[in-house]
């Protein structure tokens, strides 16, 4: 009723190919975006833009980074948060030797190297899969979070061991978390994650990406019909990889401000994963929508007590988040195994029906 | 020069000028690769009858060894917290299978291990919100697990033993040989070596799946638990514990997912590897090599034999 293709025809082959065929998706999507892109930035608080909405894109990009891997190829992957350190620490070195440089030329090439690593430690993937692969990755984790400790070059050799921003400018204006005018970095998060959302959208849709569900559904049957498993499982590894390391370059200039170690140890890469699984495997909605869930969750338990009245100490609340968000993964993996992103579509499915049990 | 020197030179005149170094790191790596080999044990007793990777192996250990802290706490007497502590396990594995495992049988891999990185946050913020985040000490006295120092004279050196170390490695064989009897010999270890063989031939004969999965989880539990306390007395019993855990990750790619004797060999070559490794080779490197080279070794030992030392059967080549 409220939601139907009927009557919309299509009159040449680029209309039928489009990402968004039905015109109601089209004027979801473009509401969407004035939303983001005028409504929030010109009635959200500070607080609001600063501590949800900036690391609520930064991690969703995270999250299509691992659901590329994961989701669409098939290839389980727990070392996330060290790919993310890769292009954190990437770009914190190109800002030291070219200082001159705009700083989202220094975050989009950082995403380079992590996917150049990604690539590396992707090779093995290429003779094991499944839980042996998970624990490669596993390697990957540990093997990085040591590099990063122990090899003083990547952090300048200062005494603390910590990468910051520091004070990165971009027309003029600062652009760092700590001087910069929220609304400013807001923007630059949102582009650089639609502009991206919209590549891997595209990516998915083409060859490569039909490759890697092909991959994933049966990569036996995948190469009797000609894909290359070498190209098909590389290629997910390095542009997995490059979202991920967008996303932690990203993480410490535009959030964060300062990052050690910890900041991309095994925990992150778990949220990530997370982040996925309740959002939805093989779905990009389900990335924005899984983040949100695991970023707003605990900010909602935190309030919950407060505003009932109850006085419970920060680390109680940190404990029942764990214990909460547990029981909803192993929820969904036995309710909804596709997620949100699944209870969205079926929701969609609803009012193209309505007022009819079904279409 | 200096680099190869170093690589193959020096760290093996070392060990020759102080053999009671080598003898200490060597006993060290033995010990602690006997812990892992004890995690490692309790993957592949669960993965061998049910097929499932158990990520929540490492946090079973935890959570075992804060529930016996917690309730000692309370006042109970050591040997009825332990007695207590089972019964938790116990109730714990009847849960597992029937809210996470029945649900979700016929999944693929990849699904269930999500489901037990679920059941790791779970139980992490379980054990938490109820005894608290900080670390506790092991009520090591209490049952009475000796402790104290021998040391040994040899080779103009000295080498200590902690007793509490020895015992740690007399039980951990005594529980092994235990398990092993009991697999052999009783009616619930044949019907567990059939599951693990065939579950849809275990059927037939008469097996219950729910039964078999229920009691696994239980044994699985009983070695967390004596790990738990080992562990914990050795530093303390802390949230930590679970990153080590992850390390029996890379036992069980040396040793094989489906071979308990894989997990013992795998956990002592990983512990004390990574000892020998620290010590005469790790200033190589910086230091700190402890964290990353057991995976490595996994890594390296995936590319040229995937199925583990004592793997049964070669896993699905790419």
């Amino acid at each position: 009723m409220f939601y139907r293709e009927a009557g919309q025809f299509k009159t040449n082959y680029r209309a039928d190919q489009a990402i968004f065929p039905i015109l109601q998706d089209r004027i979801g999507l473009g509401l969407i975006l004035v939303v983001a892109f005028v409504v929030i930035p010109l009635v959200g608080g500070d607080f609001f833009i600063k501590s949800m909405m900036i690391p609520f894109l930064i991690l969703s990009l995270a999250a299509i980074g691992l659901n590329i891997l994961t989701g669409y190829c098939g290839q389980l992957s727990l070392g996330t948060g060290a790919f993310m350190g890769v292009g954190a620490y990437s770009c914190y070195k190109l800002f030291t030797f070219f200082p001159e440089v705009n700083i989202i030329i220094h975050i989009l090439l950082s995403g380079f190297f992590a996917a150049g690593v990604g690539i590396i430690f992707g090779l093995p993937s290429l003779r094991i899969k499944g839980l042996y692969l998970a624990i490669t990755t596993l390697a990957a984790q540990f093997f990085l979070e040591w590099a990063f400790i122990r090899i003083p070059w990547l952090y300048n050799y200062n005494d603390s061991g910590a990468i910051d921003a520091t004070s990165p400018t971009l027309f003029g204006y600062p652009i760092d978390p700590a001087s910069g005018n929220p609304i400013h970095i807001y923007l630059i998060v949102l582009s650089i994650v639609v502009v991206l959302t919209w590549v891997a959208s595209n990516v998915i849709r083409g060859r490569i990406g039909r490759s890697w569900m092909m991959i994933r559904d049966m990569d036996i049957a995948a190469e009797l019909m000609g894909i290359k498993p070498l190209n098909a499982k590389l290629s997910a590894f390095a542009m997995s990889s490059y979202y991920c390391g967008v996303s932690g370059a990203m993480m410490v200039f535009l959030w964060l401000g300062s990052a050690e170690v910890e900041s991309f140890n095994i925990n992150i890469s778990f949220q990530v994963l997370f982040m996925i699984i309740i959002g939805g495997m093989g779905s990009l909605i389900g990335c924005f929508m899984g983040a949100a869930f695991i970023f707003i969750l605990p900010i909602l338990i935190r309030a919950f007590p407060v505003a009932m009245g109850i006085d419970i100490g920060a680390s109680t609340v940190e404990h029942f988040t764990q214990l909460i968000i547990g029981t909803l993964i192993i929820v969904f993996l036995i309710m909804e195994p596709h997620g949100l992103a699944r209870l969205w579509q079926i929701g969609k499915e609803k009012l193209r029906n309505w007022p009819f049990p079904y279409g | 020069m200096d680099l190869l020197n170093e690589i193959f030179v020096s760290p093996f005149g070392l060990m020759f000028d102080i053999p009671d170094l080598l003898i200490q790191t060597i006993w060290e790596g033995f010990v602690s690769g006997v812990l892992y080999a004890l995690i490692a044990l309790g993957f592949v007793l669960i993965y061998k009858a049910s097929g499932v990777f158990n990520f929540a192996q490492g946090i079973m250990v935890v959570f075992a060894a804060l529930t016996l802290v917690g309730l000692y706490a309370l006042g109970i007497p050591a040997w009825l917290a332990l007695l207590l502590t089972l019964g938790v396990m116990a109730l714990l594995a009847i849960g597992v299978e029937r809210f996470v495992l029945r649900p979700l049988v016929g999944q693929n891999d990849a699904i269930l291990l999500m489901a037990t990185i679920g059941l790791t946050l779970f139980l992490k913020g379980a054990g938490e919100s109820i005894f608290g985040g900080e670390p506790k000490s092991m009520i090591t006295t209490e049952l009475g697990l000796p402790t104290g120092v021998s040391d040994w004279e040899v080779f103009g050196g000295r080498v200590s033993f902690q007793h509490l170390d020895i015992a740690a490695v007399v039980i951990a064989t005594i529980m092994v040989i235990g398990l092993a009897v009991f697999f052999s010999k009783t009616r619930i270890g044949r019907a567990l070596r059939a599951v693990a063989d065939d579950h849809q031939a275990a059927l037939s004969v008469g097996i219950s799946l729910n039964q078999i999965w229920a009691i696994v989880w239980f044994a699985a539990g009983i070695v967390a638990l004596v790990t738990g306390i080992m562990w914990g007395a050795r530093s303390d019993v802390s949230f930590a514990l679970e990153v080590i855990a992850l390390k029996a990750l890379a036992v069980l790619i040396l040793g094989g997912f489906t071979s308990i004797p894989g997990a013992i060999v795998g956990g002592l070559i990983i512990g004390i590897g990574e000892k020998v490794f620290e010590v005469y080779w790790g200033g190589l490197f910086g230091g700190g090599v402890e964290a990353w080279f057991a995976y490595v070794l996994a890594l390296i030992f995936l590319l040229f034999r995937p199925q583990g030392l004592f793997g049964e059967k070669i896993i699905e080549r790419v």
